[in-house]
């Protein structure tokens, strides 16, 4: 597929072969990736960072007669896009990335969940396939590789933010509702069909080839030392130049709004709508796992935006994307909604608002899956860091300063 | 339902499960071609994959009215989902909600009495930097402006 526009990374965004990185990883041993994978200190790009060698290695382990890797392209969250661009613009890095992990952890079947909303992105991808196939990157002793054979197939979703949780995710697959397990079971043992899984996002997978055709050890001298490579970063919001941006890992706030061309920023939402708000006062953190970390959606916020208004956005979301199934979510949601509305129409009190606190706290330890423990998160950090705005701008309205 | 329209949805259901098979994780799949096909997914197909799957059809209900983009009630031909999400809210979705609904002369969540446009919202799909967003079907139409918006829609239905 044609590129739509020039874009300049160190990683993702460079260029590339179709090819390569497969045919380089079947002259490697199984160990050697894994180890490869290791040495490159990937973390999932899918927000939870979780170490690609670790599950790798645990899936690798299993015994069983079937295995899995999945590519988790639900991409739900408020202001992320990245993994769309991937898969328009690079499918060969990220089915590539699939391939390599098949043959790593050695399963045969690869799914690619694509969130129901980019069912027009199907076709070419199903194309791409097709062609694969016939270049004898997938199918059977793939690229003359005796006994290994991989294939991958697109599966739809229909349109649930929780999906992309990775055991919702599962359910989904299996024909369920999309309701998150609980864990242990971890899917690297009992995953699709009850049978060892990976499940990793669209850009862990895309990350691959580039790692073993360079090796682990160049990946990590890009990043921080703490948050090897680089990441990609969608940016939308108030500023002239809102895209995807592959930048190293440990970029400060200052120098992503800088780049982006924002002005009179006042706050910056990081990692979506269940990541954290950021005030002006903060702009030199670094984006890294070490300090702010992010599975890479940035929102822009400049000076004349009422962060009620951007709080209630976030908070509506959750409470319609919540699957329901557990009480600390489900309630709780609702009721932190019914709080900024509260503080919306002027009816609350401080006194209900720390009790909200409270419930948003409980929620954090409570709730069952990663959306209800993190859904509070911008209610927390927008009451926290914009409390004179929020609580106090009215009255210096009305004395007409 | 008229007998003959059972019928040929019977037989459509049937070819679909020859299609993707009979096992559970034929579900989506199966659901989503109804769902494309006829805008809805009725009872009585909802009791023909049922059977098929050899499941109940209250679980397939269930199934269906856990995701947004699959209905068990009727819709119009056409649906237009409107981002309503942060990104696009600030690229002021609201001028294009309000011309869609003058346009067709019905307010959000509602079908028009031609059946030939449901307009609803939606969450983020994933478009953000080129918002305001929206999709009719299976489309997309990005940095919308209230005239391309209705441009859009009327394009869809020829
Ligand atoms: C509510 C919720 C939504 C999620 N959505 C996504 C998603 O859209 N894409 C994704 O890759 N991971 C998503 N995740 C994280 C996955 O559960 C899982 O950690 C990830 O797919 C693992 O891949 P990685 O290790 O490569 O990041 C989500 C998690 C939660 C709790
Ligand atoms: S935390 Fe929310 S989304 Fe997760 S299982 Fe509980 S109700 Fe469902
Ligand atoms: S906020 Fe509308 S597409 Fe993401």
């Amino acid at each position: 597929m044609e590129k739509l526009k020039e874009r300049n990374g160190k990683v993702l965004f460079s260029n590339y072969t179709l090819g390569e990185g497969v045919r380089k990883a079947l002259s490697l041993s199984r160990d050697d990736i894994l180890f490869e994978v290791k040495d490159s200190k990937l973390k999932g790009r899918g927000g939870a960072g979780f170490p690609v060698s670790t599950k790798w290695m645990l899936a690798a382990a299993a015994i069983a007669d079937e295995k899995y890797v999945i590519c988790n392209a639900d991409e739900g969250e408020p202001g992320t896009f990245k993994d769309r661009v991937l898969l328009v613009e690079y499918p060969e890095l990220v089915f590539e990335g699939m391939i390599i992990a098949g043959y790593a952890i050695g399963a045969k079947n690869g799914i690619v969940y694509l969130r129901g909303e980019y069912e027009y992105i199907r076709k070419s991808l199903e194309d791409f396939l097709v062609q694969m196939r016939k270049d004898n990157l997938l199918g059977k002793n793939i690229c003359g590789k005796e006994g290994f054979d991989f294939d991958i197939k697109i599966f739809l979703g229909s349109a649930a933010y929780i999906c992309g949780e990775e055991t919702a995710l599962i359910e989904s697959l299996e024909g369920h509702r999309g309701e998150a397990r609980n864990r242990p079971p971890y899917p690297v043992n009992t995953g699709y069909d009850g049978m060892p899984t990976s499940v990793n996002n669209v850009e862990t997978f895309a990350c691959v080839p580039h790692i073993i055709i360079n090796g682990g050890e160049w990946y990590n001298n890009f990043g921080t030392k703490k948050s090897s490579g680089t990441k990609l970063f969608s940016v939308s919001g108030d500023c002239e130049k809102p895209d995807v941006y592959e930048w190293e890992w440990g970029i400060t706030i200052n120098e992503l709004l800088e780049k982006v061309g924002a002005k009179n920023t006042k706050a910056v939402q990081v990692g979506g709508a269940s990541g954290i708000c950021v005030p002006k006062s903060e702009f030199d953190r670094k984006i890294a796992y070490e300090d702010i970390p992010t599975g890479g959606s940035i929102i822009i916020f400049n000076e004349n935006r009422d962060m009620l208004k951007v709080l209630k956005n976030f908070m509506e979301f959750f409470v319609e994307e919540s699957c329901g199934q557990c009480t600390p979510c489900r309630i709780g949601n609702t009721k932190l909604l019914e709080g900024v509305e509260m503080i919306e129409n002027e009816e609350y009190t401080f006194a209900y608002l720390n009790k909200l606190k409270d419930l948003g706290k409980t929620m954090q330890v409570a709730s069952k899956c990663g959306l209800g423990q993190s859904s509070p998160n911008s209610f927390l950090s927008i009451l926290e860091n914009f409390k004179d705005e929020i609580f106090y701008h009215e009255a210096g309205v009305e004395n007409g300063n | 339902m008229l007998v003959f329209e059972k019928t040929s949805l019977a037989e459509e259901i049937e070819q679909l499960i020859e299609k993707y098979g009979n096992a559970r994780s034929a579900l989506l799949p199966v659901l989503q071609e109804i769902q494309s096909k006829h805008r809805y997914i009725s009872d009585y197909a909802q009791q023909e994959v049922a059977r098929h799957l050899k499941i109940q059809p209250v679980e397939i209900y269930s199934v269906i009215t856990f995701y947004a983009f699959l209905n068990s009630k009727p819709k119009g031909r056409n649906i237009v989902r409107v981002c309503k999400t942060i990104s696009c809210d600030m690229k002021n979705k609201i001028s294009i909600v309000k011309a869609v609904e003058r346009e067709l002369g019905i307010k959000m969540g509602e079908t028009t009495s031609d059946n030939k446009f449901t307009i609803e919202y939606t969450n983020c799909l994933g478009l953000c930097d080129e918002g305001p967003a929206m999709g009719i079907n299976e489309q997309v139409f990005t940095k919308l402006t209230p005239e391309t918006a209705v441009k859009h829609l009327h394009e869809v239905v020829g």
